[in-house]
């Protein structure tokens, strides 16, 4: 596997491979609502400062996969978790029973498939979670308002507007809020379900842009329908298919020589 | 045949149609006939006492020898005993409404809703007795100068009666945000009471100012509770702790009673009547305005 190693700012190295360290894995990670399996013994690595790809068929578990990072199931009755989501470098059981979903989801961020910003300013909105954060500090909540609005590259668009509600945005610049609102808590992994599915083809392509240069400063682990966009944002890429993962890979060998029949029925574009 | 169904079917539509019509316009022919009788009637009453002294004059005595009409003091008992009721509807049925909406699961939800529907359907004059027979000699104990007949017990026990209202109407307009709201609030890291109160509360105002206002109007137009336990005579007052008679007390009080038809005194029922009418209105209208400003804002619901 020819994998980009990482840069030389210090991280962790993770075998003579070259890949960069984890951020997080599951083992055997099985979920249950009732009675019903949605995800069999998922074993998936998230490298670190890197963005990872989910992609199968509707129904197969990718984003069911991915709420169970933050715990979102928890809010649902009649849901079951079994196995292990560890999160680096410190090591924790993301599920352990003594582990408080609330302490994961504080650092864990989370972007949704349909923007979904606050009835409040487009300042409050970004200033929420810091406030949930005890952040009380003005000119510090101000800062990190706008560094967060740079980052998502809405600064520009939205600098004189910071007090309108939020919803007087376009589609786009709502989903780029939901990203600085993410951003601007600094989460150690970022969870994306299918940012991009309710955008136009334009604001997709600048989320797209904007996930490539967010890998500098967080690990991202993506749910997408669209192929083409996993190949242009994720270094990784784990195929899903009726609640298990059946390849994982870098995109590109995932992409160009797939292992398993499934994988390459799908990327043919024969099922879906 | 093949062209009847389609036909019968259009008919069929528009007589629905008209139904439905008819049944809005019924509403809004009993509204303004109301209106109208309020205002045919109150006309001759303000061509004998003006709208000044109508408004300004510090007693209501239209019944005696030197009759004086002003509104102001059955307004004072009216505000005083809806402000008691509201300090404690508004508080306990906004926080049973997130309770029931965002709290409550399951088994406990199903079994306060119907004891909530329950408490709506007592009637009035039981929640009377019960304020002037129960709630005033308890308040007795706190208060040993506490008169027998007063807004504060009459106030507190419409407060509970108004509570299933609040509660209920709040509690849609908060299920009404949509999910992805909260979603959005707990993956940032909010508990269930941040969530509750800092995103799904905003977002669903307009819907729960909807129901502070229902609960404003069943607190001016309550009748029974106060003609039973807050005594019926008329005081400018605005303290909770004395008794007083309300503009619903004072209309029970003369309609039942022997005043001659289309006297002055017959006619001081429809200005009072008139006086509220338009006082319910007012806070309609608010609600309306605060619904219309939130949606310019662009929140939802």
């Amino acid at each position: 596997m020819t994998e980009p190693v990482a840069t030389s700012n210090g991280q962790r190295m993770n075998g003579a491979a070259g890949h960069p360290s984890l951020k997080a894995e599951t083992r055997g990670l099985s979920f249950f609502y009732g009675e019903k399996a949605a995800l069999r013994e998922v074993n998936l690595p998230v490298h670190e400062r890197r963005a990872t790809a989910l992609i199968g068929p509707s129904g197969c578990g990718k984003s069911t996969l991915l709420r169970c990072f933050n715990r979102m199931h928890d809010l649902y009755p009649d849901h079951r978790y079994a196995g292990e989501i560890r999160l680096y470098p410190d090591d924790i059981n993301l599920l352990a029973p003594e582990t408080d979903p609330i302490e994961a989801r504080l650092r864990i961020g989370m972007v949704f498939q349909k923007p979904n910003p606050f009835p409040k300013s487009v300042f409050e909105n970004i200033a929420y979670g810091l406030r949930l954060r005890g952040l009380r500090d003005k000119t510090e909540i101000a800062e990190r308002v706008e560094r967060a609005l740079h980052d998502a590259a809405l600064w520009d668009e939205v600098k004189d507007r910071l007090e309108d509600s939020a919803y007087a945005l376009s589609g786009g610049q709502q989903q780029r809020l939901c990203i600085a609102r993410a951003l601007a808590t600094e989460p150690e992994l970022l969870l994306f379900d299918e940012p991009t599915s309710a955008l136009d083809p334009l604001a997709t392509a600048s989320i797209e842009a904007l996930i490539g240069r967010l890998k500098s400063q967080v690990t991202a682990l993506i749910v997408t329908h669209n192929l083409q966009q996993a190949t242009r944002v994720a270094e990784f890429a784990a195929f899903m298919y009726l609640g298990e993962l059946l390849e994982f890979g870098p995109t590109e060998a995932l992409f160009n020589a797939p292992s398993q029949k499934r994988t390459e029925d799908y990327l043919a574009g024969r099922f879906g | 045949m093949a062209t009847s169904l389609p036909r019968r079917r259009r008919k069929m539509e528009s007589a629905i149609e008209w139904l439905l019509a008819g049944a809005a316009l019924a509403a809004i022919l009993t509204t303004l006939g109301i209106a109208a009788v309020l205002v045919g009637e109150s006309l001759p009453f303000f061509r004998s006492v003006s709208l000044w002294r109508f408004l300004t004059d510090t007693q209501w005595t239209p019944l005696f020898a030197d009759p004086r009409f002003g509104i102001g003091v059955l307004l004072s008992g009216t505000a005083t005993s809806s402000l008691v009721a509201l300090a404690v509807a508004i508080p306990c049925g906004t926080a049973l409404a997130l309770f029931l909406s965002e709290f409550a699961v399951g088994p406990l939800r199903e079994s306060v809703k119907p004891i909530l529907e329950l408490l709506a359907g007592v009637p009035t004059v039981v929640f009377g007795y019960f304020a002037l027979d129960v709630v005033t000699p308890l308040l007795q104990k706190a208060w040993p100068a506490l008169p027998g007949f007063n807004l504060l017990s009459a106030g507190l026990v419409m407060g509970v009666m108004i509570i299933p209202y609040v509660a209920s109407l709040s509690e849609d307009a908060l299920r009404a945000v949509p999910m992805s709201l909260r979603e959005g609030a707990y993956a940032l890291g909010a508990t269930r009471l941040q969530a509750a109160w800092q995103v799904v509360f905003p977002a669903a105002f307009s819907g729960v100012a909807a129901a502070y206002v229902l609960g404003v109007s069943r607190a001016i137009g309550e009748t029974m509770i106060v003609a039973i336990a807050a005594g019926q005579q008329p005081r400018l007052t605005l303290n909770p702790f004395e008794p007083a008679a309300t503009v619903t007390t004072y209309i029970v009080q003369v309609a039942k009673g022997d005043v001659p038809h289309g006297s002055l005194g017959y006619r001081t029922i429809f200005a009072a009547a008139l006086a509220l009418f338009l006082l319910a209105l007012t806070f309609n209208l608010a609600a309306d305005w605060i619904r219309r400003r939130q949606r310019l804002r662009g929140r939802i619901s």
